[in-house]
């Protein structure tokens, strides 16, 4: 193999660039190796740079490795290799004017041209600031003096003029035209920030601008169109689970060799094993209790958890299900056998189960204390318990007494904390107090829940 | 095989595949580069067809391995008739051992399986390797060595090596992550849904007697479906055969009726029919 290196006359600016934006792509934690780096090249090679999407669509099959990455590598494409450098040539259109082109571009849906119109309108109304040291370009200013939103009605009707019947599909209208003005405010975005790229240099922004891709959001920093990606992301890890623990009781129930009973049945062949005894394993019932914090604080947490105790509830027969604010009520009867809607369940259980006494914030003391006194029965010797929740009490007596009785009685005590290490013990947090009693890990979004729940589960 | 992008858009088409620019880059790269082409998406976007149509065009043999769970070595790659090696032994009972040895362990009593089978013979061949992620962990294994190597050791045989490198589709719907390494060997290429434009080209081909603008409500009635947060979206598959059931109900324009009597054929799960029905204000009419 031979990285074609010198293509192009400015093979060593290409080059760089391939780097950068490998670079910039393992710093928001795509995995490239070196192997890849060189099938790149030779995409670039063998695609030229005539297509501009060709060419992002050669770079992200040869560097990616999984649809969750697209997200990142778009943008930081666009940083990299950037359409035109400057955008085209006509000088500040008249805003009017504008809206004229783009409202006849949303209503022909012409993508190519919505992309032209996103880099005039940065280029004529994003720029702010004078001075060579504080001026810069705003996707928010230019959308700001642009209005994309308010063409809705003039396309509508223009759409509505030329179509001539108004049929059935017609009332899908209105949310057809509200995703392409979508999709131009997008643009408009890219475009700011690659200018802002070109001014303050690539790599810084490319490191800061782009979003992380789903698997790595904070469940509590997560706002909502993050959250309903999360959702996406954690149903095929539920899936996932199921799959591997499924292959991994399978292995289990085979078990070792029984070699006193392999020689007791080998006598009546004469002391030849022909057959080995295998040793029968006793098909252990996981036992799982699930105590989950899911009050306001970590609201962004406890979806995900519902999610994930309805895998669970899915995977394993025996699950008890307990949910907690300052009171604590089990929920297991919410659940249902193949749903799949955290916000439905988790809102079930706000509505059904007891789970404020006074107040509404959570109390983790008189949580714990009253499940292991109501609820003492679930959990016995055989039992692995999860908790999940960020361990704040409220400055209330955190009851270590009850959390050490809990970890005595059940086989594993895992507590799963959306919180940052770093977080743990600061203000009105028990964590460290807890941590020495039970195991705590961090769990801060689905990619650490992923890694953690396959790890930790019971067979 | 193909001379450009455009080049592979064009017979693809000629097949009756309608590509994305996407799909089309990347069917160039894997074959220029010469690496196996990993492709994933939603179910019925057409990946298996992806395969099927670059079979076509190349002329090649399409050998194809369905993975299931529990699919195992000797059903990918190859294993011993062993019948057959039990009825050559018993035919020849007085022959010397070494004969009878060096005999049944030959090419006549190979069964070779998909694996090994793409890998022999000097024909061009397209390899398909389906539902990937259906298979079981030590599968993946067993592709890493096939796919970077293009090479099969038979203990009894030796090394088989691939004089010529067949072109390999690995499809795989997400239902279980494919490991690190075997995506490294692999171009990765998502086919999403398409855009409406190229919908239209699709569902106007396959179903060519629909007329013109019923195709286009078609694809925008399927593309607000999509656009909503349904368990199971329809997918470019079942779009054809909406189209095909309005042809067959005699349907010239979408209407309330029309719609919430097949939506059936769109939708798979009660919910998602019961959340379509609010949305495009079925019942209400």
């Amino acid at each position: 193999m031979n990285p074609p290196s010198a293509h192009a006359g400015s093979g060593a600016d290409v080059a760089e660039r391939l780097t950068g934006l490998v670079g910039a792509l393992r710093s928001h934690g795509v995995r490239i190796g070196t192997g890849e780096t060189v099938d790149a090249a030779q995409a670039v090679a063998v695609l030229g740079f005539a297509d501009r999407e060709s060419l992002r669509e050669g770079l992200a099959a040869t560097l990616l490795h999984g649809t969750g990455q697209r997200p990142v590598f778009d943008p930081v494409f666009d940083l990299y290799f950037p359409r035109g450098v400057g955008g085209p040539g006509t000088g500040p259109a008249e805003r009017d004017e504008l809206r004229d082109r783009l409202a006849a571009a949303l209503a022909a849906n012409d993508q190519a041209l919505m992309a032209r119109l996103a880099a005039e309108a940065v280029d004529g109304f994003g720029g702010y600031g004078s001075s060579p040291g504080s001026d810069g370009w705003s996707s928010y200013q230019t959308l700001d003096r642009i209005r994309p939103q308010t063409l809705l009605a003039r396309v509508r009707a223009s759409l509505r003029e030329g179509g001539g019947e108004a049929g059935f599909a017609d009332r899908l209208l209105d949310d057809e035209i509200r995703r392409r003005i979508e999709e131009f405010r997008r643009l408009v975005g890219a475009e700011a920030r690659r200018r802002v790229a070109e001014r303050r240099g690539r790599d810084e922004i490319a490191r800061r601008a782009v979003a992380p891709t789903a698997d790595r959001v904070d469940f509590l920093l997560a706002g909502r169109t993050q959250l309903a990606e999360l959702r996406r992301t954690v149903q095929p890890l539920a899936r996932r689970l199921a799959t591997r623990l499924a292959a991994r009781r399978r292995k289990a129930a085979r078990g070792s060799i029984d070699l006193r009973r392999t020689v007791r049945a080998s006598l009546s062949t004469g002391g030849v094993p022909m057959r080995p005894v295998l040793r029968k394993r006793r098909p252990a019932r996981p036992e799982l209790v699930l105590l989950c914090d899911v009050s306001g604080s970590v609201a962004g947490f406890s979806d995900f958890t519902m999610l994930l105790v309805q895998a669970l509830h899915d995977q394993f027969s025996k699950v008890r299900v307990f949910a907690f604010v300052n009171r604590v009520d089990e929920v297991t009867g919410l659940l249902v056998h193949g749903a799949a809607d955290a916000e439905g369940l988790g809102a079930r259980i706000r509505a059904e189960a007891t789970l404020t006494g006074w107040h509404g914030s959570s109390d983790y003391g008189m949580a714990l204390g009253e499940f292991t006194e109501r609820y003492a029965d679930a959990v016995g010797p055989r039992t692995t318990v999860f908790v999940l929740g960020d361990a704040r009490t409220n400055m209330s007596d955190p009851n270590l007494p009850a959390v050490r009785q809990l970890a005595e009685r059940a086989r594993r005590v895992y507590w799963l904390n959306p919180e940052g290490r770093s977080q743990w013990g600061t203000g009105d947090s028990a964590a460290p107090a807890y941590a020495e009693l039970v195991e705590m890990r961090e769990c801060r979004n689905a990619r650490q829940l992923g890694a953690l729940i396959t790890r930790l589960l019971p067979v | 095989m193909f001379t450009s992008v455009d080049d592979v858009s064009a017979r693809l088409a000629e097949t009756g595949y309608l590509a994305s620019p996407a799909v089309a880059t990347t069917v160039f790269l894997a074959d220029r580069l010469g690496k196996p082409l990993l492709v994933e998406g939603p179910a019925g976007v057409g990946k298996t067809e992806l395969a099927k149509a670059v079979a076509e065009i190349a002329g090649a043999e399409l050998i194809r391995l369905q993975c299931y769970e529990g699919v195992d070595e000797s059903r990918a790659l190859y294993e011993w008739n062993h019948a057959k090696q039990l009825l050559r032994i018993s035919a020849g009972r007085d022959e010397t051992w070494d004969a009878a040895r060096t005999d049944i362990f030959s090419e006549e009593f190979l069964l070779p399986r998909p694996l090994l089978t793409a890998i022999r013979g000097d024909g061009p061949k397209v390899l398909l390797i389906d539902e990937t992620d259906k298979a079981d962990v030590e599968v993946e294994g067993l592709l890493l060595e096939v796919l970077s190597d293009f090479q099969v050791t038979v203990p009894e045989l030796g090394t088989i090596t691939a004089t010529r490198r067949p072109f390999v589709v690995l499809t795989s719907n997400a239902t279980r992550e494919l490991s690190e390494a075997l995506r490294r060997r692999c171009l990765f290429l998502h086919i999403d849904f398409p855009d409406a434009e190229l919908e239209r080209r699709i569902v106007r081909l396959k179903v060519p007697e629909l007329d013109a603008a019923l195709a286009e409500s078609v694809v925008r009635v399927v593309g607000a479906l999509r656009a909503m947060d349904l368990r199971k979206v329809p997918s470019v598959a079942e779009t054809i055969d909406w189209a095909r059931t309005l042809l067959a109900l005699g349907a010239d324009t979408l209407d309330e009726t029309v719609v919430r009597d097949s939506l059936g054929v769109l939708l798979k799960h009660q919910d998602d029919v019961l959340k379509a029905n609010a949305k495009l204000d079925l019942d209400t009419m």
